[in-house]
């Protein structure tokens, strides 16, 4: 049944949105306010999980570069996988790199790619941190030039068929972090075959990770704060639970006859 | 020198980030305040140095760390971001000053440098929104201010404990807010790959996920909505600012809903728009209700409160409501009223908070009883709270009226005729409320029994020159718009462009 189909193709956004209303029901019916905060966790959880499912490649590895980039002939994996010591790996890895730049051949940046003097090992080999600053007027961008080579497009949507969750498969279409000044982006299918050839390896896209890292890193933050006010309001009123501290403040506020009659009319 | 230049636009958010830190090293007490004072005026230097260079060279663009966008972060600077920058960091600049006598009464000693530590973080966290060009830094930017918030006002729990419950309900809020806010972010995300401001805007205009988009865009707004204090989720706002310490009210009144409201502008026009096909809808039936409905609301319910910080509060939502009206209306004139109202309201709001804590540095006490006679017992204070509340009704010769102008003529222009005459029933509204603290400063007699009735002295030269400084700015701006409103002005020709 399509129906059907369709819920069940879409379980993550459906434990996303579950969790979501979970967390928020806590926040507002519970009355104690450690567990509001418990509330809290478990809506910020749902917002982990859906960063998770959206940023999901299947097949993707862990995005760290297996062994430097582009051997025509081994597979960087395999080789790898044979060398224990970190010295023995970044030599294999300077050794890929110098092999790379021998055989521009294979590797000349494919047609239409808008990075003619940039190989992927001149990016490894010098990381841009260490350049002079540039001087005070470059500080004003030009009205950015955004580039023509097509915009990452999501594969098309059919409603009753799972859209892959790697809609972003921006993955292959950025630049290695190396990269000065290339603002352009590749497209995708060119870069994704250069990589793929060159590799054979997917990676994850580590963006959505960093993301969720650090939402859980400010969702921790927040419980922390929260449960160290909760700790004060116990000091200060000998209770937390909600209504008690209500019933307290409008004391304060309204004087003990407000209270009284609150009692008497409830 | 030209290295440091060069890295001018990453100032106002590392010098208040180291300087917070480290402030938690100080010895308690005046060595705390004088690091955070010290550093404050550096970074309103620095804010002033990049208002200056967007000012007469256009668009700042600063890649951290050498990264390029849209991968790495950027930090973009236009007239609207360093107008707000500006404000932030020069209300900071005039509020620690201010806040040494201030915090001797009302924080314990031991918890100074952790006081003046998280008000530095605050600060960071509020120039981080404004100077950043990627969405998901401001979520970050956004929780780094809005924690410190929480952990500030909570530090009111040694005056009344009802601070407590009011930090601890600005955090529940203010954690679902900004949650709210990430997942929108995630949706935009999801449809366009990219986390850049710019960049999304390009993406987003070609997106094929125009329902992925329009949800992104509802989370977000009501996220935002929330920090903003937008009408109906303005709730965590009165209780916060009444019961936090008085310069704690006074920095975040001024400045924290102020920011949020730049954020919703940053991403209504640079990040989507006005293109959008959906926005008619959101302008016409979400801003502009709730903006009026906020406007009323918030005024009439001010209007009775007995706590003047719980009624200046009220008047904080209120005066949001005319920033978000200004907004609603679409056009060049509305958002140019819009960002010279969040300019303005940073100052008048300021003062008026600035002057209730002198009161309560003499008396203890923020309830209207203690505005009894003020005028002969603490003339300069009540002054300075009449000029600004003045300036907050709108008189002429104040910023007050700058902005209501601006609002007016922008009603005027958009077709909108009757919405000029709320704009100004509202603010007679507002001549009530302030009206009635005036008249009981200038018209009753002091207390002449109890507790208020002993002589007290006019408040501390340290509270009294930041304050009129600031009040001498609603009066100065007032006068002469040419950094307020010319600027702001430039500012919304740009953001209405599509910001380039």
């Amino acid at each position: 049944m399509a129906i059907v189909d369709f819920i069940v193709h879409r379980y993550n956004y459906l434990t996303a949105i579950v969790l979501m209303m979970i967390g928020l029901y806590i926040v507002i019916s519970r009355g104690n306010l450690v567990k509001k905060i418990v509330g809290l966790n478990i809506f910020q959880t749902s917002v982990f999980i859906y960063y998770i499912s959206i940023g999901k490649i299947f097949g993707g590895t862990a995005p760290i570069i297996i062994g430097g980039h582009g051997e025509e002939h081994a597979e960087p994996a395999a080789e790898d996988s044979a060398l224990s010591t970190i010295d023995d790996q970044s030599a294999a890895i300077e050794d890929r790199i110098a092999a790379l730049e021998l055989a521009e051949g294979p590797h000349a940046p494919p047609q239409g790619s808008p990075q003619p003097e940039q190989t992927l090992g001149d990016a490894l080999r010098a990381p841009p941190a260490g350049e002079a600053p540039p001087p005070v007027a470059s500080l004003h961008a030009d009205p950015r030039e955004l580039p023509d080579t097509g915009s990452v497009k999501p594969a098309p949507e059919d409603p009753f068929v799972i859209a892959p969750p790697s809609t972003n498969d921006s993955m292959v279409a950025i630049p290695p972090p190396g990269t000065p000044d290339s603002y352009s982006i590749v497209p995708p299918e060119h870069v994704a075959d250069a990589l793929h050839h060159a590799a054979g390896v997917v990676y994850s896209n580590p963006l959505p990770h960093v993301l969720i890292l650090t939402a859980i890193v400010v969702g921790v933050a927040t419980t922390a704060v929260g449960l160290a006010i909760a700790v004060r309001i116990r000091e200060a009123y000998g209770t937390v639970e909600e209504d008690e501290l209500e019933a307290a403040d409008d004391i304060s506020e309204f004087g003990e006859d407000y209270a009284k009659m609150q009692e008497a009319s409830a | 020198m030209t290295h440091f230049l060069a890295q001018l636009p990453v100032l106002p958010v590392i010098i208040p980030f180291i300087a917070g830190a480290l402030a938690v090293l100080m010895p308690k007490g005046r060595p705390a305040w004088a690091w955070a004072t010290f550093f404050s005026w550096l970074t309103f230097f620095a804010c002033a140095a990049v208002l200056n260079e967007v000012a007469t060279n256009g668009v700042i663009s600063y890649h951290l760390g050498d990264w390029a966008p849209p991968i790495g972060i950027e930090y973009r600077i236009d007239l609207a971001n360093a107008l707000v920058l500006t404000l932030v960091s020069g209300v900071a600049a005039v509020v620690f000053p201010f806040a040494y006598e201030s915090v001797r009464t009302e924080v314990d000693e031991r918890q100074t440098p952790f006081f003046y530590a998280a008000m530095l973080i605050c600060l960071t966290g509020m120039l981080g929104v404004t100077i950043t060009g990627d969405a998901f830094n401001v979520f970050v930017f956004l929780e780094i201010a809005s924690l410190s918030s929480y952990a500030l006002v909570a530090m009111g729990g040694r005056s009344d404990r009802r601070a407590l419950t009011s930090a601890f309900t600005y955090l529940v809020m203010g954690t679902i807010g900004a949650t709210f806010f990430v997942i929108g972010l995630g949706l935009l995300y999801q449809a366009t790959g990219t986390l850049n401001m710019a960049d999304l805007h390009a993406k987003l205009v070609a997106s094929e996920h125009p329902r992925v988009v329009e949800a992104g865009f509802a989370f977000i707004l009501v996220g935002i909505g929330l920090k903003l204090a937008m009408f109906p989720m303005h709730l965590w706002l009165p209780n916060a600012y009444t019961y936090a310490p008085s310069v704690v009210s006074a920095f975040i009144a001024a400045t924290s809903t102020k920011v949020a409201v730049y954020v919703l502008v940053r991403f209504l026009y640079t990040i989507f728009g006005l293109d959008f096909a959906f926005f008619n809808a959101i302008f016409t039936y979400v801003l502009l209700p709730l903006g009026l409905i906020g406007m009323f609301v918030a005024s009439i319910v001010a209007v009775f409160q007995e706590d003047v910080k719980r009624m200046l509060a009220y008047s904080s939502v209120a005066q949001i409501g005319y920033m978000l009206l200004g907004l609603s209306f679409a056009t060049t004139k509305g958002l140019t009223a819009a960002l010279v109202h969040l300019l303005n309201h940073g100052l008048m709001k300021g003062a008026l908070f600035m002057s209730v804590a002198c009161v309560v540095l003499r008396l203890s006490e923020h309830r209207c009883r203690a505005f009894d006679g003020l005028a002969t017992r603490m003339p300069l204070t009540t002054w300075a709270f009449i000029l600004s509340g003045l300036s907050l009704i709108g008189v002429p010769g104040t910023v007050g009226f700058i902005s209501k102008w601006y609002l007016v003529e922008a009603s005027f222009e958009a077709g909108k005729a009757w919405a000029a005459f709320l704009v100004v029933a509202s603010s007679l509204i507002a001549l009530i409320y302030i009206g009635r603290i005036i008249e009981l400063m200038v018209m009753r007699d002091p207390p002449a029994t109890g507790a208020m009735a002993a002589p007290i002295r006019e408040a501390p030269w340290s509270m009294l020159i930041p304050m009129w400084i600031l009040v001498a700015a609603n009066i100065y701006f007032g006068v002469q718009t040419d950094i307020t409103a010319g600027l702001a002005s430039d500012a919304a020709a740009a953001l209405m462009r599509g910001g380039r």
